[in-house]
């Protein structure tokens, strides 16, 4: 029998292949249009060549993920300030962050190719009369392709790899299967993603391969199989999705990246799509970009936590009760963004300190205060945000806790190492199932450091007073309590038994 | 009317920061003379030579090819004028022979059944077999590659042919060869000549007139049998003396 996991992933890939590849090719493309010309200017000139060698491997040494990331903020500053309507998420940012990715072994080979060729050769160009763009198009293109060639292949397999990060900014792209597998522990999902992008890459690599060998050997017919055939792939990506995008009434339901995520926003696309909404997901947004992209009109709904808004959105360091931070936020986020806070979903994914029962009852830890006495002995596991949250300077600061050994990891990974003994505390997420599958307590609170993080849902300005579009997700307010939650987190987590979070929220909302 | 000459340089200066190449260098060539340009390394005989064509512009003077003024002709239009050979050669590795020769012509919009012809007529001319004209550079020995430099050169009808140390990468047979079938073209073609070597012996067996350079300045001016008699210069006297000796050596060798 085949796993309905795979069968799943198997279903979505031939909608991502295609966005990969469209994304991966114009990063490509707009890669060679100004890497080419770069390395041609820059060859002769000494002067120039050292400084754009510098300029594109300068940007090699960014990693991928924060060089996509970084374009997010960038867009939205540029928007503001020329006013010019462009999206800050999606296949822009992707575009140009790869692009630029593309250039080093574009630039480099470009420049190598030009300086490989013999100088009598280019005398002699000159010498019969050729004019600067004569001695380019019969000259040293023709002579430097196949090194050039060599660069743009190279630029094109990092290019497809890299494009898999494009899902950290709201691109869909296969990168979807590997990280949203990653979360939910779904590894057949994540292999089905990485081995499409490789397929891919090494289909990519045999094509540029063939019209390398084509120029190289001045063989006609692989130069013209190779470009044919590599037409052929791009139209293919091309001709479904212009009818799609199109289509301007989408809503976007947007979703961070861990598995309660997944399945809130499968549970909102259920009831938008049976109220007769045409809906798409963003999943894997950075807890920072949601809300922007929510602000900024390219998501539509999501759900997030009054305390990650009240810190990350207003800048506020307090900590007051539940209902008067809601209502204090949903007034603030209508004034200043128009955005809709619809309500409380009736659970809290708080950050919450938790240890392994045994270990606590060892150690005699119930609260954060007892907590804060051993904490020099111990080791801190976090999620990867966590440390740079205002909430880890505020537990920090009014507990004084100091650990032995901090670490970040992925929240799965977070999970294991609690679990094999890796560390001794974790900042886990109240809602979370694994607290109960692992036999977790939570540590109290009494000095109250920690905001409280009621699931809310947010919707955009555009959507704010649809009345038809709330009134499809009314249902869902109040609906969901934590141990609902967990258990459908658990659902979906868990090693075995697993359920897809589209699953978990049909069982969410039996 | 008196025919004025084909090429004149009046002052022409050069220089690479502070190093002067070519100190105001005046001279005339006639048409259909052969002129050969000798001298040391760095003298300036190859500058000289890169200034007519611009390959290398001079930084003053002026330069008259038929009366105009090299620096008022579009570069391109120029070069494809005047023909060129220089001792790298520079075939063009990614085309064939008979696309190296008619480049010219495929520059100035001759048809193709035009240069097809004039390939065929430019191999016959510098003795090599027609079959060459679909090899590419890399199959060709290096005396087949200068004809084809030559053949090249040749192929718009040039008037003037510049060339720097043509033969000198070639095995002395070969060399002695190629200058001989060249010094007939230009013979035959009626073409005017000015070409570079550091080979006094060569100089001497090949052209018309002799200018030797040293410093950037013209020297001596004078035709073979005038300059193997003796020149008062003790840099012309220094080079003429090599060719006097080894022709004395090889009389003596020959009277034994």
């Amino acid at each position: 029998m085949i796993d309905p996991a795979l069968v799943q992933a198997v279903a979505e890939l031939p909608g991502l292949v295609r966005a990969h590849v469209l994304l991966s090719g114009c990063a490509v493309a707009v890669g060679v249009a100004i890497g080419v010309p770069l390395a041609l200017w820059a060859a002769g000139r000494p002067a120039v060549r050292a400084p754009a060698l510098l300029f594109v491997g300068t940007i090699q040494t960014v990693p991928a993920l924060a060089l996509l990331a970084l374009f997010y903020p960038l867009l939205l500053a540029l928007d503001r300030l020329a006013g010019l309507g462009l999206p800050a998420l999606g296949f822009l940012p992707a575009v140009i962050a790869l692009s630029l990715y593309a250039l080093l072994p574009i630039v480099r080979n470009g420049i190598a190719a030009r300086q490989g060729i013999d100088p009598a050769v280019i005398e002699a160009a000159d010498s019969v009369g050729m004019s600067r763009r004569q001695r380019l198009l019969l000259v040293e293109l023709p002579l430097g392709a196949p090194v050039l060639l060599a660069g743009i292949r190279t630029a094109t397999v990092w290019t497809i790899g890299a494009a898999t990060l494009a899902t950290t900014v709201g691109q869909p792209s296969l990168g979807n299967l590997i990280f949203s597998g990653l979360q939910t522990e779904d590894w057949l999902r994540v292999l089905t993603g990485c081995v499409a992008a490789a397929i891919l890459a090494l289909l990519a690599d045999a094509l540029l391969a063939l019209i390398e060998a084509g120029v190289t050997r001045r063989s006609r017919w692989r130069l013209w199989t190779g470009l044919a055939l590599l037409c052929i792939g791009i139209a293919a990506a091309l001709i479904p999705t212009a009818g799609a995008a199109a289509d301007r009434a989408l809503v976007v339901i947007g979703a961070k990246n861990f598995s309660e995520q997944y399945i809130l926003a499968s549970a909102i696309e259920e009831r938008l799509d049976k109220a007769g909404f045409r809906t798409l997901r963003r999943d894997d947004l950075g807890s920072a970009v949601a809300y922007r992209a929510l602000a900024a009109g390219d998501v539509d709904v999501y759900v997030d936590y009054t305390g990650t808004l009240w810190t990350n959105v207003l800048g506020r360091s307090d900590t007051p009760p539940a209902g008067i931070m809601r209502e204090t936020l949903a007034a603030a986020l209508a004034k200043r963004d128009g955005v809709r806070l619809l309500g409380a979903l009736g659970f809290e994914n708080a950050y919450a300190l938790a240890m392994r029962r045994n270990r606590a009852a060892a150690l005699h830890v119930r609260t954060l205060d007892d907590l804060a006495r051993v904490a020099p002995s111990l080791r801190l596991g976090s999620d990867i945000e966590f440390l740079n949250r205002p909430e880890w300077r505020s537990v920090a600061g009014a507990y004084r806790l100091r650990f032995a050994e901090m670490r970040s990891y992925n929240p799965t990974f977070m999970y294991r190492a609690i679990g094999d003994g890796s560390a001794d505390v974790i900042s886990a997420f109240s809602s979370d199932g694994r607290i109960a599958a692992l036999d977790l307590v939570t540590l109290a609170d009494p000095r109250h450091a920690l905001p409280s993080y009621d699931a809310v849902v947010l919707v955009s300005p555009h959507y704010a007073k649809d009345a038809r579009f709330t009134a499809a997700l009314r249902p869902l307010i109040g609906a969901i309590p934590i141990e609902r939650m967990r258990q459908a987190n658990l659902m979906v987590d868990r090693d075995e038994d697993k359920r897809t979070p589209r699953g978990a929220a049909d069982w969410l909302q039996r | 009317m008196a025919s004025h000459p084909l090429l004149s340089l009046d002052r022409v200066g050069k220089r690479y920061g502070e190093t002067v190449v070519l100190a105001d260098v005046s001279l005339a060539i006639a048409r259909g003379s052969f002129v050969a340009l000798v001298g040391a390394s760095g003298s300036g005989k190859t500058t000289l030579l890169k200034t007519i064509n611009r390959l290398r512009p001079a930084d003053s003077g002026a330069i008259l090819l038929d009366g105009r003024d090299v620096a008022a002709i579009p570069s391109p239009e120029l070069r494809r004028s005047i023909g060129y050979v220089f001792q790298g050669i520079g075939l063009f590795p990614h085309m064939t022979v008979a696309e190296n020769i008619a480049i010219v012509p495929r520059l100035t919009g001759v048809d193709a059944a035009g240069r097809e012809a004039r390939v065929g007529e430019l191999l016959a001319l510098v003795a090599l077999p027609a079959e060459l004209a679909r090899r590419f550079p890399g199959a060709l020995s290096g005396g087949q590659a200068q004809r084809v430099g030559m053949a090249r050169a040749l192929a718009a009808a040039p008037s003037l042919m510049l060339m720097d140390e043509p033969f000198g990468a070639l095995d002395p047979v070969t060399r002695d060869e190629i200058a001989r079938a060249y010094r007939a073209l230009h013979d035959k073609l009626g073409l005017t000549t000015v070409m570079v070597t550091h080979d006094m012996t060569e100089a001497l067996l090949i052209a018309d007139r002799i200018l030797v350079l040293d410093g950037g300045r013209i020297v001596a001016d004078a035709t073979p049998a005038e300059l193997i008699a003796g020149h008062p210069d003790p840099a012309v006297a220094k080079l003429i003396a090599v060719p006097r000796r080894q022709a004395a050596r090889l009389a003596e060798l020959a009277a034994r």
